[in-house]
C-alpha cells in the first residue's frame, strides 16, 4: 500500500516536471537548426523554425508572426555569419526580448563554432553580396555539424541546467550514430571525390570541402545577384572544354536557370534538398545527407 | 605541448580576427543616394484645396534634381541601448540643407516585450510613416500624408512600445511629442504639445501570406501652425496660421504574398491607409499687423490610398496606387478660409500612379513613375525617373 502511494507520487512528480520542463522555447532560423535542436533537446524543448526549405534564408521578411515568436523565445539558433542580416536584427530589435540578443546565452550562431570558409580578403559590393565573416552555409559539412552539435548541446545544458544530464545523454546518442553515419557516407561518396560541379549559389562550399568536390562555376553572376541569360551563355562556353558532372540547385532556388544550362550543354541538372524538408523523405539531418549523396551518385555515368 | 598550445592560440587568434571583421562596421554607416528627373505637364503652382500645406509637401522639383540623400549612422551603444542618427541632405531652392531626420536612442534590454525610444524619430502612426523614403515603393508619399503631415510625421519625444507574449503579433504603444514641427506647429504646452497612441496586430495565413493591421491616433494642441504664405500686389505677405485642437485617427493594413513564402522570384504586396483629421480653432491671416483677418475654423479632412506592388520576376516590379482626399471645412468667415487654402473649391483631390522599377541587386534600384495628378482642378501629368542606391551595411527593413 505504501509502495503504491510512492508510485503514484512519483508518477505525479514526473508528470509535473515533464510539463514544467518542456519549457525551453527554441527559435531556429533555418530548418537544419530546428532539426538539430529537436534531436538534442528531445521533449525538453519546443522548437519553431522561422523558415522552410522552400524559402531563401537570405531573403526573409521581418514578419509580425516572427516578431511574436522571437518575443517568447529562450534561445535563437541561427547560421550566423550574416546570413540572416536582412531580417534577424530587425526581429531582435522589435521583439523586446533581451535574452536572445547577440552576446547573450540565448543567442547561438552555428558559424561561430567552427572554422569558416570563404572569408573575403576585402569587402566590396562590386563582388556581390559577400559576407565579411565568410560563407554562412555551414551545416552541409557533417564534420563541422558534429562540432556545432556539441556546442549546441552545451548551450542547452547551460540554459536549462536541471536537464543538463538529459541533454548530454541525447548528445552522446546523436554523436555516436552521427559518427557511424559519417563513416558510411564517406565510403559511399568515394566516387564523388574530385568531381566538378556547377552550383546555383555558393551554398555548397562546406559540402565540397568535406568531399573534395570542385566548384567550376555559379549560375549567379555574382553571389546574391539574380541569374542572367548573358551569364549562362558565358558559362556554357567556359564549360565546353571540360564538362562538369552536374549542375546543382536547391529547393528554394528557381530551377529555370539550371534547366536552361542543362538543355544547351547536356550536363544533367540535379535538385538537392539543401536542408531538412527540401525533398520527400528528408525528415532529419541523417536523411538530408543520405538523399543528397543518393541524388549525386545517380548522375555518375 | 608548447607547439600544441601555440597552435591553439594561433587558431583562437585567427577566430578573433574573424570576429573583428564582423564588427568592423561598428558603428554601421549607411548612405542612400537618390537622384531624379521629373517632367510636369502643368506649370501652375501646386495646391491641395481644403488642406493647409506645410513641411516638404509639394510635387517636388522639375527637371534633373537630387532627391532624398541620407546618411545614417547606428550602433549598439552598450548592452542596454541602441542609437541611430539619420541626416537627410537635400537641395531647397539652390541651397543645400542638412536636416536631422532621426536622432534617437532605444532600449534593448528592458525585457517583457517593452522598449522605449527617445529623441527624434518617425512617429509610429500609420504604416508608411515609419519607413524611410528610400524604402517606399513609389517616388513620393501618398496624398493623404502630404495633406496631413507634410509628407511624413517626424517629431521629438519619447515612445513606449510593448509586444504581447501571444501567438499572434500584438503591439501597443504611445508617444509623447514636442509638437514643434508641422502639423502641430509651435512647441505648445511647454514642449509636449502632441501625443499618439497606436496598436498593431499581425500574423501569417498559411506559409504564403502575411498581414498586419494598425490603428493609430494623434492629437495636438496646435499653436500657430503656419502654411505657405502669399503676397498680393502691393500688400504685405499674409501667412495662414492655425491655432486650436487637432486630432488624426487612422487605420492601416498591409498584406504580402509570396509563393511558399519565398519572395525572391515573385511576390505581391497590397497596402492601404485611411486617415481622418478633425480640427477646431481659429485661423488668422498673419500679415504682421495687430488685427489680421481671422475666422473660426471647424475642419474635417480625410483621405485614403490603396497600392499594389508586384514583383513578377527577379529584379522587376510594377506598382499601381490610387489616392483620394476630401475636405469639409467650416468657419465664421468663408472668405478668410478660402484665402487660407481651406476651401475645397468643390474639388476632391485624386491621383493615379503607375510605377515600374528594376533592381540590379538589392542595393540598387532604378524607377520610372507616371502620375495622373488631380490634386487640384488643373490636371497634371507627372513623369519621374529615379535612382535609389544604398551603400554600406544596409540594415534590415521593417515588415
Amino acid at each position: 500500500m505504501r509502495l503504491n502511494y510512492r508510485i503514484i507520487l512519483l508518477v505525479l512528480a514526473m508528470g509535473l516536471t515533464k510539463s514544467s520542463l518542456a519549457a525551453l522555447n527554441v527559435f531556429a532560423c533555418e530548418p537544419e537548426w530546428a532539426s538539430l535542436a529537436e534531436t538534442l533537446g528531445g521533449d525538453r524543448v519546443k522548437v519553431v523554425s522561422a523558415t522552410t526549405a522552400y524559402q531563401d534564408p537570405h531573403r526573409i521578411e521581418a514578419r509580425p508572426s516572427l516578431i511574436a515568436k522571437v518575443r517568447r523565445a529562450d534561445l535563437l539558433v541561427c547560421s550566423g555569419a550574416e546570413l540572416e542580416i536582412g531580417w534577424l536584427p530587425m526581429l531582435q530589435r522589435q521583439a523586446g526580448n533581451p535574452k536572445v540578443l547577440r552576446g547573450q546565452p540565448g543567442y547561438f550562431e552555428a558559424a561561430d563554432q567552427i572554422e569558416r570558409l570563404g572569408i573575403p580578403d576585402s569587402l566590396d559590393r562590386s563582388m556581390g553580396d559577400i559576407h565579411a565573416s565568410g560563407n554562412p552555409h555551414v551545416h552541409l559539412d557533417p564534420r563541422r555539424l558534429s562540432t556545432i552539435a556539441t556546442a549546441l548541446s552545451d548551450r542547452l545544458a547551460n540554459l536549462d541546467p536541471t536537464n543538463a544530464d538529459y541533454y548530454r545523454k541525447r548528445h552522446d546518442e546523436f554523436s555516436q550514430t552521427w559518427e557511424e553515419a559519417l563513416q558510411r557516407w564517406k565510403t559511399r561518396a568515394l566516387p564523388l571525390v574530385g568531381a566538378r560541379l556547377v552550383v546555383h549559389h555558393q551554398d555548397w562550399e562546406y559540402f565540397f570541402d568535406w568531399l573534395g568536390i570542385i566548384r567550376v562555376g555559379s549560375l549567379e553572376p555574382k553571389p546574391g545577384l539574380p541569374v542572367s541569360s548573358g551569364h549562362i551563355v558565358k558559362l556554357k562556353k567556359r564549360l565546353q572544354q571540360e564538362p562538369p558532372l552536374a549542375i546543382i540547385y536547391t529547393a528554394y532556388q528557381s530551377p529555370r536557370a539550371a534547366k536552361r544550362l542543362s538543355q544547351i550543354t547536356g550536363i544533367p541538372a540535379v535538385e538537392l534538398p539543401y536542408t531538412v524538408g527540401g525533398a520527400e523523405g528528408v525528415v532529419d539531418l541523417f536523411t538530408l545527407f543520405d538523399e543528397t549523396l543518393k541524388r549525386l551518385l545517380e548522375v555518375i555515368p | 605541448m608548447f607547439l600544441r598550445l601555440s597552435l591553439a592560440s594561433a587558431v583562437s587568434l585567427a577566430l578573433t580576427t574573424n570576429a573583428i571583421a564582423v564588427d568592423s562596421f561598428n558603428p554601421e554607416i549607411s548612405l542612400i543616394l537618390d537622384g531624379r528627373y521629373s517632367a510636369f505637364d502643368n506649370e501652375s503652382e501646386y495646391e491641395l484645396p481644403g488642406f493647409m500645406l506645410g513641411g516638404e509637401a509639394g510635387r517636388g522639383e522639375e527637371g534633373l534634381h537630387l532627391g532624398h540623400n541620407e546618411l545614417a549612422i547606428s550602433a549598439n551603444v552598450d548592452d542596454l541601448f541602441y542609437g541611430k542618427l539619420t541626416t537627410a541632405i537635400a537641395d531647397h531652392e539652390g541651397e543645400t540643407e542638412v536636416e536631422l531626420e532621426e536622432a534617437f536612442i532605444e532600449t534593448q534590454a528592458l525585457g517583457n516585450g517593452l522598449s522605449i525610444r527617445a529623441g527624434r524619430f518617425f512617429s509610429a502612426i500609420g504604416y508608411l510613416n515609419q519607413q524611410h523614403g528610400h524604402a517606399w515603393d513609389f517616388v513620393d508619399a501618398p496624398l493623404i500624408y502630404r495633406g496631413l503631415f507634410g509628407e511624413q510625421l517626424i517629431d521629438d519625444g519619447v515612445q513606449i512600445g510593448w509586444v504581447a507574449p501571444t501567438d499572434i503579433y500584438l503591439q501597443v504603444g504611445g508617444e509623447l511629442l514636442r509638437g514643434e514641427r508641422f502639423p502641430a506647429g509651435g512647441a505648445s504646452n511647454d514642449g509636449k504639445g502632441a501625443s499618439t497612441l497606436f496598436a498593431k496586430i499581425g500574423g501569417d495565413i498559411g506559409v504564403s501570406h502575411a498581414w498586419q493591421l494598425g490603428l493609430s491616433h494623434w492629437r495636438a494642441d496646435v499653436e500657430n501652425r503656419t502654411s505657405g504664405g502669399h503676397a498680393h500686389e502691393g500688400e504685405a505677405e499674409e501667412v495662414p496660421t492655425f491655432s486650436g485642437d487637432s486630432r488624426v485617427s487612422g487605420i492601416d493594413f498591409v498584406w504580402k504574398w509570396a509563393p511558399r513564402g519565398n519572395a525572391s522570384e515573385r511576390n505581391f504586396k497590397l497596402q492601404g491607409e485611411y486617415f481622418i483629421r478633425d480640427e477646431d480653432g481659429d485661423v488668422i491671416m498673419d500679415d504682421g499687423s495687430a488685427a489680421p483677418e481671422a475666422t473660426s475654423y471647424d475642419g474635417e479632412q480625410k483621405g485614403w490610398y490603396l497600392q499594389a506592388v508586384y514583383q513578377f520576376m527577379p529584379r522587376w516590379r510594377v506598382g499601381l496606387r490610387y489616392d483620394w482626399l476630401e475636405a469639409d471645412n467650416k468657419g465664421s468667415d468663408e472668405e478668410v478660409l478660402a484665402e487660407a487654402g481651406l476651401d475645397d473649391e468643390g474639388h476632391t483631390p485624386e491621383r493615379v500612379t503607375l510605377m515600374a522599377d528594376y533592381s540590379h541587386s538589392e542595393y540598387s534600384r532604378l524607377r520610372l513613375q507616371y502620375a495622373k495628378d488631380d490634386s487640384y482642378e488643373e490636371s497634371d501629368d507627372i513623369l519621374t525617373l529615379q535612382f535609389v542606391m544604398s551603400l554600406g551595411p544596409h540594415g534590415a527593413h521593417k515588415f
